[in-house]
This record gives C-alpha cells, structure tokens and sequence, in this order.
C-alpha cells in the first residue's frame, strides 16, 4: 500500500492529474485554483508530464481549447474557480452537449460582487444545469481520488459527459493534509487509455457542433439527460472498482452516525468534517443525531437520498450558496423538491451559511440542529434562513 | 446541419448530434428563403475572375469548365454580394417574380 504523507491539496490534484496521464491541459490562473494548474505546467517544463500546456488568455479559452481537444480524441483537463467558471458558462453546455469527456476541478469560491476570494458554492451551483456530472470532494484524499474516478467516469461509452470535480477553495485547496497517492502502475490498470467515441479525424470526417432544427433538439436534449441520468449507474460501478483497487470506497449518498438518529445534517464538501464533529458532540450528550453528505450532485442520486433519511424526522440542510428571490437555496430547494413526492417525509430546515468564506464551525452546526429542531416541534413554516447574519 | 428529413427518435440520433456523412448540408436546399432578387451574370462582361465564387458566403457559385461561373438557385439568398464585388460589373440583382 501506498504511504500517507502531507501535501497541500492543491498539489495532490494536479499530481493525480499526472498519474491520469492527461494529454492537453488549457488553464488561465485564478485564485484560489492557481496552485494546481502552476504545479502542473511545472510537471509539464520539466519533462514528468508529456502533455500539452495551453496557457491560454481566458478561462472562456481555457474550455474552448478543452472542447477542441477533446474533439480530436485528446485526454483533456482545465480548472478554474469562482469569476472563471462564470465566464466558462456558455462553453460549459457545448462540452456536455457535444458529449465530450473531459475533466475540471472546480475550486468552490463565492462569487463578486463584493470581490471575494474566499468559499462558498456559488460558483457550481450557478453551473448546476449545464449537463455536467458533478462530484463534492469533503478533504484531500478524495479530492485525488474524484479526480482519478472522473476520467474513467466520463470517458465510460455509457457516459460520455464532463466531470467537475468540486473541492473548497482554500479551505482544502491550500491545506496540506495526509494523502495517499497511488502508484502510476495502479492508476494505470484502474484507468485504461481514452479511446473516443468520436472525434474529429480528417481520414473518417464528421462534424461537431452544427446546427439542429427544432425537429432535432428535443431529441438531442432528451439523450444528453439519459446519459446524465444513467452516469450514475457508471459512477456506482468505478466507485466499486476504485474501492477494490485502492481499498477506499465512495458512495453516491454517505451516512454518518444515522442509525437511530432523528434529526440529520446534510452538508456538501469540506464543512462535512466540521458538521461531523458536531455530531459527535451532540451524540456524546444522548441526541440523536447523524448526518448524511451529498457526494453526487448531479446526476442526483434520488434513491440513496431516500434510503439514507427514511428514518429521519428532521433534516438540516445547509446550502452555501443562494437563489435570490426563491426558495432559498439550490440544495434546500433540490431536497424538498424530492421529498413532495413522499407522504412520510422529515420536517425539512433549509439553512444558508458561510457564504464568502464566512466561518462555519462546530457551534454553527450546533445551533443549525438545534434551531431544526425546535422549528420541527413547532411546524414552523418556513423557506429558509440565513445564519450569522448580523441584523443591527 | 443535422439532417432535417431524418426524424431520429432520441435514442438514435448521432452521439452529441454529430454529423457522420460529410458535406450533408449539400441536400439541405435553402434557396427558398432568398430575398426576392436574384443574379444575373453577363457573359460578355465576365473575365472568369472568380470573385463571385470566393466571396459567396453560402457557396452558391460553382466552377464550370469553360470557366465561367453559375449560381445555383438551390443555396442562393440573394444577397447580392457577388454583384457589388464584380470588378467588371457583369453581375446585376434583377427583381424575382412571385
């Protein structure tokens, strides 16, 4: 087995992305993603990667020349956070659409305006329909390890989607934590070399990205949402293969002390671990509470949703990120919106916290179950509220 | 162009609407939505120069092999491009019937 030793997250990715043996790699630097796609044209000058580096002059640039290589049947990878992402919104569609595989980190940071450097989710979730299989990495081993799982995820002939891989900015991007990176030789055996399904060769001509009438695009459109809806089944199954390779196994839906737990947590990413302690806390005082996270958020995983709260009488969901002017928050909003179908469904408490980097600790989660609670008692009616915002 | 007259149902249209037969939009005829002008050339006028085929934008020009050029009413819009480009002026835009 591999040795665990410190990194910092952000250079365990793109060494991941290395033993992934990517061919092309377009990245414009920004905060906090830098240090990965810096550590990669450093792999790159010295020879320990034969990729192509496309320093390209915009991140709208960064997935175009991802879009194009892939096209051509390269193995092909971007990252980017926050202003970036927003700006790859258009290109991001022409990927799925085209039904390229591809992968990109996306390192979460909150949106302007304020200018914010820091985390939240806002960045994804305003990419949450944009055709993409979405992964949430909770700390720095799976951060490796999602990247390692979404090549062969969206280069599966049953898939053929992109993979964004999420991980919080700075709060895992910049942390050096214990990681176990697997050998080339492993990575080599877990993942077999792209072999496209299309791409543009000029001995066997087709054409991507034309025109299609309306007698065409519902059609297109309704392929696409199969092969995302059906990704899961595919995720499931290199989840399992990964988890006998490498001895870590992944679920789309995690449960944390949830046996007999009536009131559940659900968190996405890195706050996970912190939510976890609070669990613990609270478990230590005789309440019974546990906590599910979301791994898989697109396709969403609705049938381990179901399984892993069927006991529950309350759910805490915690959102990092807002819809102005709806329901609150896109998670809160994706939860409640599964549950309408059930008559037996949990109180459901929709939070939003630790929007731009604002800290969420132990207490937070505390005072998030807590207020679940005591809202669930009441039948209190509500959207959601936001938590720690000073109101004098 | 995906194929118009091909009404796939979804689980059979090409992988991302790929177009797999090249050069297919050649039986997508869009002649039909021209401006109601067309071209006509003067033969005594045309130096076989070929602009009107390279600046064509929907390559409604062909090639002829005594060199001169026609427009094919199939892909022409009308647009009239290929008569203001002329240099001999041996193209004019003549009003289309109903």
């Amino acid at each position: 087995m591999a040795q665990r030793r410190g990194m910092e997250v952000s250079i365990a990715v793109s060494e991941a992305v290395k033993l992934a043996n990517v061919d092309v790699i377009s990245a414009y630097p920004i905060t906090p993603q830098t240090h990965i796609v810096e550590h990669l044209s450093e792999l790159v000058a010295d020879g320990e990667l034969k990729a192509a580096f496309i320093p390209v002059e915009s991140e709208h640039s960064a997935l175009s020349a991802a879009v194009g290589a892939a096209a051509v049947g390269a193995r092909a990878y971007t990252a980017t956070s926050s202003q970036g992402l927003a700006l790859m919104h258009e290109i991001m569609f022409i990927a799925s659409g085209l039904r390229l595989p591809m992968v990109m980190t996306v390192v979460n940071r909150a949106l302007s305006t304020p200018i914010n450097i820091w985390n939240d989710l806002s960045d994804i979730m305003a990419e949450r329909d944009t055709g993409w299989v979405q992964l949430f990495a909770i700390n720095g081993q799976e951060a490796v390890d999602l990247t390692l799982q979404a090549f062969k995820i969206a280069e599966d002939s049953r898939v053929l989607l992109p993979v964004v891989v999420n991980l919080d900015g700075f709060i895992l991007s910049h942390v050096i934590e214990p990681v176990e990176m697997p050998d080339q030789e492993q990575v080599d055996r877990f993942l077999p070399v792209f072999n496209p399904a299309l791409r543009l060769d000029p001995d066997h001509p087709v054409s991507l990205g034309a025109f299609g009438s309306p007698d065409v695009y519902m059609e297109v459109k309704k392929q696409l949402e199969e092969a995302l809806i059906g990704s899961q089944k595919v995720i499931t199954e290199v989840w399992k293969d990964f988890g006998i390779l490498f001895g870590r196994s992944y679920k789309p839906v995690e449960s944390y002390r949830t046996k007999g737990a009536e009131t559940l947590l659900l968190t996405m990413g890195s706050i996970t671990e912190t939510a976890m302690m609070a669990v613990d806390a609270l478990r230590e005082k005789g309440q019974k509470v546990g906590l599910i996270h979301l791994r898989l958020w697109r396709p969403f995983p609705f049938k381990e949703f179901f399984q892993a709260i069927r006991e529950a009488k309350v759910l805490a969901v915690v959102d990092r990120a807002l819809t102005p002017g709806g329901m609150g928050g896109p998670v809160g909003l994706e939860i409640k919106s599964a549950l309408f179908e059930k008559t037996d469904r949990p109180y459901v408490a929709a939070f939003i916290a630790g929007l731009g980097g604002r800290d969420l600790t132990q207490e937070i989660f505390t005072e998030m179950v807590e207020k679940a609670n005591r809202y669930a008692r009441k039948k209190k009616e509500m959207r959601y509220e936001m938590i720690g915002v000073r109101e004098k | 162009m995906a194929k118009v007259d091909a009404l796939h149902p979804w689980k059979e249209v090409p992988l991302g609407c790929a177009i797999l037969e090249p050069g297919n939009a050649r039986t997508f005829k869009t002649g039909d939505w021209r401006s109601k002008i067309r071209p006509v050339i003067d033969r005594e006028k045309c130096i076989k120069c070929g602009m009107c085929w390279i600046f064509c934008p929907d390559m409604a020009y062909g090639h002829r092999e005594d060199g001169y050029f026609d427009w094919n009413p199939d892909y022409c819009k009308g647009c009239g491009i290929c008569a203001r480009e002329c240099p001999k002026d041996a193209i004019s835009m003549i009003a289309e019937e109903e």
